[in-house]
């Protein structure tokens, strides 16, 4: 019989490969309510020579490859559901290149949000690129590879949509360029004018390669930043307002919360938005605009701005934004989840609405963001309930609760983000046939042993 | 039930715990030489949280995992959550069950040993203190400072310049000072990290009561461990006095000991160090560099990550003795040593005698010998003359 873990040091340096309980424990679970399932073996490869020999080995010997950024998606994405060789790539964090003319950088695939990000700040103070809320230990490309959003999806898109290029393992072992770095020596698209192969590897979860190269879009770091917020009563008047402010084209980003304490913050719907400018003069020009644009709002007594001190601006500025992390902890119970959908944004009011009843249904704190996307075309409004990990049965009435959530949002319009394998199943039961098939021999074609984060987008 | 165990489910394994504020690198020392989840602080509140259940059974990987903690508090100053003071403090506890039900990693028993049948962890009878420590005046009632050595200044040789320079300092400030001599035993700062409660309320009752017995209202440490459990936990002891750490006498009195600097560091770059115990435990950060600012003729640089962001040695926890973290180019001693010179500086000042051994011997690691001096401070300050 074969030894595995033998194999596995014979190709990573030996520090880097365990087998060991305590490994197999912390890697076989993640902060959300999955169940957890532990792998045989965790690894981290340093090149793509290892990821590649890594891949062969478990084609030979037909064990399950899951590649791991973070971790944080909460929704078990990474868990090995069949065991094998789970890959933790955060070894593979070099940043290769900033093309500063092509506005890019060039990342490994274990290049953290947090190390992009410094890196820009400390030296190409002008250029930014799309940081998600997650914490920063979140990779770059595992946020792109769920259609992640980040601080300039109002303006950009998904993160996905950002991507310029890429460099995959795929699931036989070969080294494949995605987008013009196939035929040239700059990593300018992913796609265009070339067939866009990129879409084979984004929203898969996992099931088609290992992304090894990324190349991401960089815009513009303007000087000035400042946060508005106007508040309202009414859900059903924030898709409008959501919209009007969209359509200024003078906003950053925009994200719509609702949580039930501290006390003034129930029924009201905060809506945040970002602008910003090189000079004190546009910043202010975008400031007096967007208030114009909600000024009849005012005028009807059904909203209004409040005024924000520097003490309450500073975390909402920041990127990314503690706070996010901090409600795993509202109720002293180390955990929360939520159910994300991307949705129609006229669906605000309901959704928040089943937000609210689930909450009292079963008895749990909720909280919700809604980010805005792409200037209006769509919105990610997070179900999110928290749990306590010492108490199981908080946690099984969050499920419940996020359950019955995706159920909803599916049926009313949404299709879910990062879905769990339970979402994974509700989503392939309504998926038009065509496209099911589509994508089962997609995946089977890329990978005939089926190694892939087995489990994930399989027809059951 | 300890606090731990009802708290630690708390932690979300949000891993902003691994990271320095500005993200540009990891900063947490174990995680940066291991890399895996499991030695992150949040990875380890999470197998400590799966051994209280059951689900994780003990093992010598488990403890060393646990064991691999400096205490540096980086975790602490990065937490988002409410319960970030608490962190290292669940670590400690959770040691301190493995100690009582007598379940440690080797290297960690070894140490509890030698303190608990020498006073010191390296084994040492008082006869071997250094000699240069020995030529030291003994305290005696009425003597303004007690000069507290601690275990790696009286036993180690590369202390030997530290010492020197630091009572030659103390001299020059004309403050009196003495020491315990064969009397000093372990401060118990790395036997209580260790989870070993019990032997290091011992030591610090047997410290007391001879400051007791001597009168002492005022102690000077040269290691910032001996400083943090004598300012945080000797206090509450029954017997308040005064702590210092000698970077604070030599901030003080550096009119006094004020130089013009000539000597061989005249014209160097020097870059400071901040030691967890001084800096994140402690917050006296600005402090040990206006010792070293007072004196012209050099100029203080700072690596990127400096104060609250300090890049631990790897030596805390009694990690100086025990080196769970070393052996790899990860090694953070190694790594905070790259940083050092990377500022272009041609020292690096420390304030720690365990800093100073770790970073001495990565120096020799890195064969930067020729680029890179370690000194403590009233070495850096001896040499400007």
């Amino acid at each position: 019989m074969i030894d595995i873990y033998n194999e596995l040091t014979s190709i990573v340096d030996k520090d880097f490969v365990s087998n060991k309980p305590e490994e197999l424990y912390i890697y076989g679970r993640d902060p959300g309510l999955m169940p957890a399932h532990e792998p045989e073996y965790v690894v981290m490869p340093s090149t793509v020579e290892e990821v590649q020999a890594i891949v062969r080995l478990a084609n030979r010997e037909k064990i399950a490859i899951v590649p791991k950024g973070g971790g944080l998606s909460l929704t078990g994405l990474v868990i090995p559901q069949k065991g094998g060789i789970l890959l933790d790539m955060k070894k593979m964090d070099r940043i290769i290149e900033i093309n500063e003319k092509g506005s890019y950088a060039l990342i490994e695939g274990g290049t953290t949000h947090g190390a992009l990000k410094s890196h820009l700040l400390k030296n190409y103070p002008h250029l930014r690129h799309s940081i998600p809320d997650s914490p920063p230990i979140a990779t770059v490309v595992a946020n792109a590879v769920i259609h992640g959003q980040g601080r300039l999806t109002q303006q950009r898109g998904f993160n996905s949509d950002m991507v310029c290029g890429l460099e995959v393992v795929l699931p036989t072992g070969e080294v494949c360029k995605i987008g013009t770095s196939a035929v040239s020596d700059y990593w300018f698209s992913k796609g265009a004018p070339l067939p866009d192969l990129s879409s084979l590897f984004f929203g898969w979860c996992g099931t088609t390669g290992i992304i090894t190269k990324m190349a991401v879009k960089l815009y513009p770091c303007k000087k000035l930043r400042d946060v508005m917020l106007f508040l309202t009563d009414r859900a059903e008047l924030v898709p409008d307002i959501m919209l009007k402010l969209g359509r200024t084209e003078m906003i950053e980003d925009l994200v719509v919360t609702a949580q039930p304490i501290p006390l003034r913050y129930a029924g009201n719907y905060y809506i945040l938005f970002y602008i910003t400018g090189d000079s004190e003069e546009e910043l202010e020009y975008k400031r007096k605009y967007c208030w114009h644009t909600l000024w009849e709002y005012f005028e009807k007594r059904d909203g209004g701005f409040v005024s924000l001190v520097p003490e309450m601006k500073a975390p909402l500025l920041s990127m990314p934004s503690k706070d996010t992390t901090r409600f795993a902890d509202v109720s002293k119970g180390g955990g929360f989840e939520y159910s994300g959908p991307i949705a129609p944004i006229e669906k605000y009011a309901v959704y928040v609405k089943k937000l609210e009843e689930l909450a009292v249904k079963y008895n749990l704190y909720y909280s919700s963001a809604a980010r805005m996307i792409d200037g209006g075309h769509s919105m990610m409004f997070s179900f999110s309930y928290t749990f306590n990990r010492a108490d199981a049965q908080t946690m099984k009435r969050a499920k419940q609760a996020l359950d019955e959530a995706a159920e909803y949002a599916l049926d009313n319009g949404g299709v879910m983000w990062k879905p769990n394998l339970d979402e994974q199943k509700i989503t392939i039961r309504k998926m038009d046939p065509n496209t099911l098939e589509l994508m089962t021999r997609i995946k089977k074609l890329l990978d005939p042993n089926g190694i892939m984060n087995p489990g994930n987008w399989e027809v059951l | 039930m300890k606090r731990y165990q009802s708290q630690i489910h708390r932690c979300f394994r949000c891993g902003y715990c691994k990271f320095p504020t500005d993200y540009s690198a990891y900063n947490c020392p174990a995680y940066s030489r291991f890399r895996f989840d499991t030695y992150s602080t949040g990875g380890r509140l999470w197998l400590i949280y799966a051994w209280l259940k059951g689900e994780v059974p003990w093992s010598e990987h488990l403890a060393e995992i646990l064991y691999t903690c400096t205490t540096c508090k980086n975790c602490v100053e990065q937490c988002p959550m409410k319960f970030a003071p608490e962190i290292v403090d669940w670590i400690i506890e959770a040691r301190s069950d493995m100690v009582e039900q007598g379940k440690i990693p080797a290297r960690v028993k070894r140490f509890l040993e030698s303190v608990y049948n020498y006073g010191n962890p390296l084994k040492k009878t008082a006869a071997e203190r250094l000699p240069w420590t020995k030529g030291l005046k003994k305290y005696k009632e009425g003597t303004q400072y007690l000069l507290f050595l601690g275990c790696l200044a009286s036993y180690e040789e590369a202390t030997r310049e530290m010492v020197e320079n630091c009572v030659k300092a103390l001299d020059e400030a004309g403050v009196s000072y003495g020491t315990l001599g064969d009397d000093e035993t372990c401060c118990g700062n790395e036997v209580y990290a260790m989870g070993e409660m019990e032997l290091s309320k011992q030591l610090a009752e047997k410290n007391i009561s001879k400051f007791k017995e001597l009168g002492v209202k005022s102690v000077i440490t040269l290691c910032p461990h001996g400083y943090n459990i004598m300012k945080n936990q000797y206090q509450n002891m029954g017997y308040p006095f005064e702590v210092l750490h000698y970077s604070q006498v030599l901030a003080k009195h550096a009119d006094e000991i004020a130089r013009k600097v000539e000597g061989e560091v005249k014209g160097k770059k020097v870059t400071y160090h901040d030691p967890c115990y001084l800096g994140r435990h402690n917050k006296l950060y600005e402090t040990p560099r206006k010792a070293i600012a007072a004196h012209n003729g050099f100029e203080l640089v700072e690596m990127p990550r400096n104060r609250r962001d300090a890049f631990c040695c790897g030596g805390g926890s009694g990690n100086f003795i025990n080196d769970y973290l070393a052996g790899s180019k990860d090694s953070p001693a190694r790594i905070r040593v790259r940083e050092a010179a990377e500022t272009g500086a041609g020292i690096l000042a420390v304030a720690c005698p365990g800093c100073l051994i770790m970073l001495k011997e990565a120096v020799k690691t890195e064969n930067l010998e020729d680029r890179l001096q370690v000194m403590d401070l009233a070495t850096v300050i001896a040499k400007s003359k």
